[in-house]
């Protein structure tokens, strides 16, 4: 301060006296900012030391300790070993089923939504608008009320208890906020890039795959994201249409914590609890703004 | 002019309608096919099938043998149904205006133009890209009572602490509240900021002008200004707990006993291994009543203000 | 070269009229200005003839043939949009061909076409750039090129230059009327800016409310507008008008204006007699005013309390009969302020309109 040439005092007065109070609440903010962060941490870190840690370690009942030695044998079990209650082959077969839902969903699920939002946008056509807001509007039906009957659906196209009863029902029930994602999307690029295209001759599809698609990356990363860990974290769909050999991860998770036989394995529970946290958390902080942007844009306007 | 010569001819002849009619935006309209048939067969079919079978005798298998309200009298006198109803009514009722209230609080701790701000954001996020199976467990072991939080600090000294939520028939609704503000307060908080993101900087001038001061400012300007957002989130929040089911099956499945049953537990089981679908269907049909409760004041409220521009 | 003919033109949108049953014949290589403030319907009627809407009665001809259910890339017209509309996911080089491409033309002609266009536009080096590379006049030299390269009968274009700064938008008004003299074709050109409707058009259609008020030579829309909302509408500042009553008594036509004042009209041609006592509006543009006495002119009372200078010229702004009026002045002229004074204009070149209907009399 005292380096400052005599000719700047007028830069210098005005903010003398207010740093310090400003410090003071800054440090409060900072304070319960930081208490705040703990508590969404502190699970994060409870988890990942217990799944390091050996059985006699976990019973001296000190769950904030950090491993006295650290052992990777629980996630080799919780992988490969550990039992759901009928089998006991860990998880992997789990991640497998959830991958062999997951990515089928998702392509099926946003291409279909993709298509719904531009039609819904360029090509109106008779009562386009009502069945897009009963979509809208179905999106809030709970899944109870609509499950039974769509049991009956698919066992009657003989498809019960496979993944393509689970893919189908994912397809489905992402379908509203996709279409409302790309609607959104499509009816924010100038209509006259739409109309430029018709007089060049270009019809539905050549419009949609040429001009719409190599436009809409960005909002196509953001519907994959939302679908890959919403479809990776559902347990009811999984549960009730995949059938026994297609339990999807979450499935077999809750089994294998929740299976009441034999010794409770903490170490290995919280192992497979990671496991399965793995693909969404992946998805989560590799993506981190598009997550973000995904669970805003179909949230704030509808 | 030759022209118009062939003048009244040119009107649309009717095969004219009727490619108009069916023909043009073809293949929007085959397109849309998955759209429509998603709104006719399962939001209206299946919602109306199990409307009319919720009415019926069914036990194991759907049959057509209709029993007027007796399944919903026999509902309202089951008495995990009525724990199930209490259960979601203080868990939704604590969890609304919990996260709620702290989403918006954080939000606004978050707009102060505070360092790190990413990195929190990321912090308070990470849980909701976790399934609500994984917090139910991952909050299990943390309130099991003989090796979780509560042994780990009686051991370090603080003897008479208790946290047996879990298996406590009367606290365990809290510890079911407590896995699921963690689960998405986060998601409450990224809303609510992007709310105040999207308020013009103007006004916050305007008032800073004016000498309003900013705990003022929030409440009696930006507050009434995030409505939109308010809204929408109070009913993306409060549908969601209408549906809570996995996090109970994660967390307590329902116990101890009967204590943290919910209603949509209570469906999926009579539908599936009670071997009474009557029962699933009528409890689905209350939830489908529920839900619309919140839905039609908000569709009024969101649809009403367009009209009048 | 086509001739564009619009018999009864309507649309309607729901309960809402934007173009009532319209007429508009445009000859084969005629550039036409639909000229209007925004919500009167000439985007909708260019819309309508390019096949980008349904239109709800009537129909649309193009070189002679009705084309009012064809698809637009049918009916041999290019359009060129304000905003450009660029597929900002191919170089300039594919965004002047997709047309030619899905039209399944061999790939010769194509480059050929592509060619002869960025020739014609200057914007060879352009070619492999995406549109995002571009700058706004660049831009829409390629969107008109995008129409040049298909050939067309009709050019469209809605509001071609209404994105660009004023010196572009100069510039590339004076390219489009080369490009029309060059090629020849059949231009609509939709736009809300007088300046490109008078200096582009061969006529002008001034619309509002769906409707065309008047379709005309832009000299003959400045100088004899058929209705007050031309006359308003086309000119900057606005024409001048003066509310008085006609008078036939006491030695030719008059207007009374205010308290007993007499403004003679000798001189003006009217096209229906003149009836006594009719409520009428005089209308006089700010250069048909003069400060000097002008022979066979007649005289307006005027209070001035303003004047702004506007570089070549300056204007004077006061009070004719309470009304807001403007005269166009020399910059060096001395404009008395803040006392009544006269004015002058010749009556034949004003205009006279119904001060109900607003018809011109």
């Amino acid at each position: 301060m005292t380096a400052l040439p005599a000719t700047a005092p007028s830069a210098v007065v005005p903010s003398g006296p207010r740093p310090k109070r400003v410090a003071a609440s800054r440090i409060v903010l900072y304070g319960i900012l930081l208490v705040a962060a703990l508590y969404y941490l502190l699970p994060l870190y409870v988890m990942v030391t217990t799944s390091l840690k050996g059985l006699p370690e976990i019973r001296l009942g000190n769950i904030f300790a950090p491993p006295l030695e650290v052992t990777f044998e629980p996630w080799v079990k919780a992988w490969t070993s550990a039992c759901t209650g009928l089998t006991c082959k860990g998880l992997s077969p789990g991640f497998w089923n959830s991958v062999k839902i997951t990515i089928p969903s998702t392509v099926l699920s946003v291409l279909i939504a993709a298509v719904n939002g531009y039609a819904l946008v360029n090509w109106r056509f008779r009562g386009s608008e009502f069945f897009f807001t009963a979509l809208i509007f179905g999106s809030f039906i709970p899944y109870q009320v609509m499950v039974y009957p769509l049991v009956l659906v698919t066992a009657s196209l003989g498809i019960f208890g496979t993944l393509q009863a689970v893919i189908l029902i994912h397809t489905i029930f992402g379908m509203p906020i996709l279409t409302l994602l790309f609607r959104n999307y499509f009816a924010s690029l100038p209509p006259e890039l739409f109309k430029a295209a018709r007089v060049d001759g270009a019809g539905f599809w050549r419009i949609f795959f040429q001009i719409m698609l190599p436009m809409s990356l960005p909002i196509l990363a953001v519907a994959i994201i939302l679908q890959v860990t919403g479809i990776w974290n559902d347990f009811l769909f999984g549960v009730i249409f995949a059938g026994t050999q297609n339990y999807p991860m979450t499935v077999q998770l809750n089994n294998i914590v929740n299976s009441t036989q034999g010794v409770r394995e903490y170490n290995v529970n919280m192992a497979a609890t990671i496991l399965t946290g793995l693909v969404p958390l992946a998805v989560y902080f590799v993506s981190g703004r598009l997550f973000v942007r995904g669970i805003a844009a179909g949230a704030v306007k509808g | 002019m030759a022209e118009t010569s062939i003048d009244a001819a040119a009107a649309p002849p009717p095969s004219r309608f009727l490619y108009n009619l069916f023909r043009r935006n073809l293949s929007a309209k085959v397109a849309a096919t998955p759209m429509v048939a998603t709104v006719l067969v399962v939001f209206v079919g299946c919602t109306l099938w199990t409307v009319y079978y919720s009415f019926t005798n069914s036990r194991a298998l759907p049959t057509g043998d209709f029993v007027g309200f007796a399944q919903y009298e026999r509902l309202f006198a089951a008495r995990r149904w009525n724990v199930s109803v209490r259960n979601l009514l203080l868990f939704g009722v604590l969890s609304l205006v919990l996260s709620m209230t702290i989403g918006f609080l954080l939000a606004v701790l978050m707009d102060q133009k505070i360092r790190l701000e990413n990195t929190l954001r990321t912090i308070f996020l990470y849980p909701f890209a976790l399934s609500a199976i994984v917090t139910g467990l991952v909050w299990q072991w943390i309130m099991n009572p003989t090796l979780g939080l509560q042994t780990t600090l009686r051991n370090l000294g603080w003897e008479s602490f208790t946290f047996d939520w879990i298996t406590n028939t009367d606290m365990v609704i809290y510890a079911l509240v407590i896995a699921d503000l963690w689960h998405k307060t986060g998601f409450v908080t990224v809303l609510m900021l992007a709310g105040l993101r999207s308020i013009d900087d103007e006004i916050w001038k305007a008032a800073r002008v004016d000498g309003i001061p900013t705990w003022r400012t929030y409440l009696s300007i930006v507050l009434p200004m995030m409505r939109g957002v308010i809204i929408t989130t109070l009913v993306i929040v409060g549908s969601a707990i209408v549906r809570l089911y996995d996090l109970v099956v994660a967390l307590t499945d329902g116990g101890p006993g009967i204590a943290s049953e919910v209603p949509a537990k209570y469906v999926i089981n009579y539908m599936f291994s009670g071997g009474n679908l009557g029962q699933a269907l009528a409890g689905s049909t209350i939830m489908l009543a529920a839900v619309l409760v919140f839905l039609i004041p908000w569709a009024i409220i969101e649809f009403r203000p367009k009209k009048e521009r | 070269m086509a001739s564009v003919s619009i018999r009864d033109l309507a649309v309607r949108f729901g309960a809402v009229t934007v173009l009532q049953k319209l007429r508009l014949d445009i000859a084969e290589g005629e550039f036409i200005v639909l000229l209007g403030p925004s919500g009167c319907g000439k985007s909708t009627l260019l819309n309508a003839v390019a096949g980008l809407l349904d239109v709800s009665e009537g129909q649309v001809w193009i070189g002679g043939k009705n084309v009012t259910w064809e698809e637009p890339k049918d009916r041999g017209i290019g359009m060129v949009f304000q905003s450009y509309a660029l597929y900002p996911s191919m170089s300039v080089r594919k965004n002047l061909s997709f047309g030619l491409r899905v039209a399944g033309l061999p790939k010769a002609e194509v480059e050929h076409r592509v060619a002869r266009a960025a020739k014609i536009l200057q914007i060879e080096p352009l070619l492999d750039r995406r549109p995002s590379q571009l700058s706004g006049g660049q831009r829409q030299r390629v969107a008109i090129g995008r129409a040049l390269v298909r050939d067309v009968d009709v050019f469209l274009f809605d509001e071609p230059l209404s994105n660009l700064d004023a010196k572009l938008r100069t510039e590339l008004r004076v390219e489009i009327k080369r490009l029309h003299q060059e090629l020849g074709s059949t231009m609509i050109y939709v736009t809300h800016d007088q300046i490109e409707a008078l200096t582009l058009a061969d006529r002008v259609a001034v619309m509002s409310g769906g409707l065309i008020q008047q379709l005309a030579t832009p000299k003959e829309i400045y100088r004899r507008p058929v209705n007050r909302f031309v006359a308003g509408f086309v000119g900057s500042p606005s024409m001048n008008f003066v509310e008085g009553r006609l008078s036939t008594t006491g030695g030719g036509v008059a207007l009374e204006v205010g308290e007993g004042a007499r403004v003679p009209l000798d001189g003006y041609v009217f096209a229906t007699p003149p009836q006594d006592g009719r409520p009428a509006t005089l209308g006089v543009r700010p250069e048909q005013l003069t400060l000097a006495a002008v022979e066979g002119g007649s005289r307006l009372p005027v209070v001035f309390n303003l004047v702004e200078s506007m570089g070549a010229d300056s204007l004077a702004w006061g009070r004719i009969a309470g009304a807001l009026a403007s005269m166009r002045v020399e910059p060096e002229e001395e404009v008395p302020t803040g006392r009544p004074v006269e004015i002058f204009f010749h009556p034949e070149h004003a205009s006279l309109f119904d001060a109900k209907t607003g018809e011109r009399l």
